[in-house]
């Protein structure tokens, strides 16, 4: 059975992979919203957080022999405690002046990790194997589905539910909303403002770091795959608009599977479709879909 | 100041080789083109690389396909970057502060990937063996120090086009407009039309140069149009200064000078070292070279 010539199960694996693409672009933007919300920076060392996360969990293998879940966690970690301390010794220099400044810092520094991973480790990639729990897949008729990416989908929004939540519903999100809208007032309150932003730093950053490693496994870990990744993650952001949480996911899941369609039924375009819908929407709504104008 | 340029451009190429002498023209006119944006009017465009290599295809195409002479590449490939730089600027200017800067890296990966897949471009390899050819049918470039006389014209031309924007009104409008934006609105400026008119002169200017740079290197590839000539564009007028006029050229000769020097001795931690040269300069060095020596002589000045 076809869909305008495609055949359903070939659709459906490109429906998956857009979701998987899609869960990834919800969870870096996100990472990118949160940061942004507070900071006021965008943290373009996201790609290369992401990217050093999967290197973690490649090198804590080979390495190490750190499997794959316990690399769920210690990658975070760890990126984490870098995004702690970029913040504290750079990126906090910089608030008080032009916005962009933060942007060029990061810039800078996600240069340098590209660079320093490609010299020790090339461009050409290296191989994760998926964990033995996840191997293999299920058949679901329409289509067959690896256990792998199903998970991949699952974890990615798991995380981003769950973000959502500690931001809109508990109530140190209210804090982290209230500081993003009046930082003097929260600091005023008693508030240690300078170490929420560290930590949300730090958190942007391990998202990242995670998605890195879900991502390890389905694609060769190289140095460029954060940059590769972070440039669209920004067309998302644009096109979601970042005044809300819930706008980043569903944007991201959103244009992932875009992307996805327009890969089955007009291939070439599809790296650049995501960026023809972002033209589109900054003529038709230039906050972005969810967005509230600053 | 002018004479002053004009004097070490002739004498230059007799003491240091023409073509990196030519790069270095190249990237000045380029990082100069990027300093009225992001030095005078104050908007960060992070894809001027989409001007600077749409135009070096095109010039390439005119010049190697069609056979076209040198200037009327030149003149086809500035004209395209005008054309996409009104368009880009149109959809950017919507816009401000970071959003325009992701807009444009937006675009010009979509520029990127158009090129990536448009057949006269040649994809990876890019468009090679383009053509010196002769200027106005007469004189023969292949000659690297006739090409050389050659590029250091326009890069005057264009230099000079660039010292008269921003000392004119309109360049101070754009300076008001960079200071404090809602005060220029209220006082009766159509600040969206000031920044896209700065917007397509950038960009024009920054066409020329790629069109400039393709029949110099008669190469145009991807590199020209990745996110990382964006980057590199940004940090050459970082160090040297922005929004000094000089600033620019100081800093595109400093950067490609440091390429040239350290491409051998340290290979592929060029770029470690560029991303350093970047942290080094937001954190430290803001003011740039120009800025920094600009600061000295007025402390000097003062007496303080």
């Amino acid at each position: 059975m076809t869909i305008f010539g495609v055949p359903l199960p070939a659709l459906f694996g490109q429906l998956l992979l857009g979701l998987v693409n899609g869960s990834f672009y919800a969870v870096l933007s996100l990472g990118l919203a949160i940061i942004f919300g507070l900071l006021n920076v965008i943290n373009f060392a996201h790609g290369a957080q992401f990217m050093i996360g999967a290197f973690i969990a490649w090198i804590g293998l080979t390495e190490f022999g750190m499997n794959y879940w316990a690399a769920l966690i210690v990658s975070p970690l760890l990126v984490g405690v870098l995004g702690v301390l970029i913040e504290r010794l750079m990126l906090r220099r910089l608030y008080q002046m032009d916005h962009l400044y933060g942007l060029l810092l990061t810039f800078g520094l996600a240069l340098i990790a590209e660079g320093v991973f490609r010299n020790y480790y090339g461009v050409s990639g290296e191989s994760y194997e998926v964990p033995e729990q996840l191997q293999g897949g299920v058949n679901l008729g329409f289509m067959f589905m690896p256990l792998y990416r199903a998970w991949v989908v699952v974890a990615a929004l798991t995380v981003c539910v769950a973000a959502w939540f500690a931001i809109e519903r508990t109530r140190l999100g209210a804090t982290l909303r209230a500081a993003t809208q009046r930082q003097d007032l929260v600091q005023a309150l008693g508030i240690n403002v300078p170490v929420l932003m560290t930590l949300t730093y730090a958190t942007g950053a391990a998202l990242a770091a995670f998605a890195g490693v879900l991502s390890a496994p389905m694609v060769q870990v190289n140095p460029l795959m954060g940059s590769h990744l972070i440039i669209v993650v920004f067309a998302v952001v644009v096109i979601g608009g970042m005044g809300s949480i819930l706008g980043s996911i569903v944007t991201g899941v959103g244009l992932g599977l875009v992307e996805a369609l327009t890969k089955v039924y007009y291939g070439q375009a599809s790296s650049v479709v995501i960026f023809l819908i972002m033209a589109i929407v900054l003529l038709v709504r230039p906050a972005g879909l969810f967005g509230r104008t600053a | 100041m002018f004479v002053a340029l004009v004097v070490v451009g002739v004498v230059a190429p007799f003491l240091v080789y023409p073509t990196f002498l030519m790069k270095v023209l190249c990237f000045a006119l380029f990082a100069s083109a990027f300093n009225l944006l992001l030095g005078f009017a104050g908007l960060l465009s992070f894809g001027h690389a989409a001007f600077f290599a749409a135009s070096a295809y095109v010039c390439g195409y005119f010049c190697k396909t069609l056979g076209a002479t040198p200037e009327v590449g030149i003149l086809a490939g500035t004209a395209l970057a005008a054309v996409l730089g009104a368009l880009f600027g149109l959809l950017a200017i919507r816009r401000s502060g970071i959003y325009f800067a992701m807009i444009t890296l937006a675009l010009a990966q979509l520029v990127y990937f158009v090129e990536l897949e448009l057949p006269f471009t040649g994809g990876e390899d890019g468009l090679q063996g383009i053509p010196r050819g002769r200027l106005l049918g007469l004189i023969d470039l292949s000659n690297n120090l006739t090409m050389y006389f050659f590029v250091l014209a326009i890069f005057l031309a264009g230099f000079w086009l660039i010292h008269r924007t921003i000392h004119s009104p309109f360049g101070q409008v754009l300076k008001a407009i960079r200071e404090n934006e809602p005060r220029a609105i209220s006082l009766g400026y159509a600040v969206d039309r000031y920044k896209l008119l700065a917007f397509v002169i950038s960009a024009t200017l920054s066409g020329l140069a790629g069109a400039t740079k393709s029949i110099v290197f008669q190469l145009a590839s991807l590199t020209d149009a990745h996110w990382h000539m964006s980057g590199e564009v940004v940090l050459m007028t970082l160090l040297g200064g922005l929004g000094t006029v000089l600033g620019p050229s100081a800093g595109a000769l400093t950067i490609v000078g440091l390429e040239n020097l350290l491409a051998d001795k340290v290979g592929p931690w060029i770029t470690v070292i560029m991303g350093g040269i970047f942290v080094l300069c937001v954190l430290l060095f803001r003011r740039g070279i120009v800025g920094e020596l600009g600061a000295l002589r007025l402390t000097r000045r003062i007496g303080a």
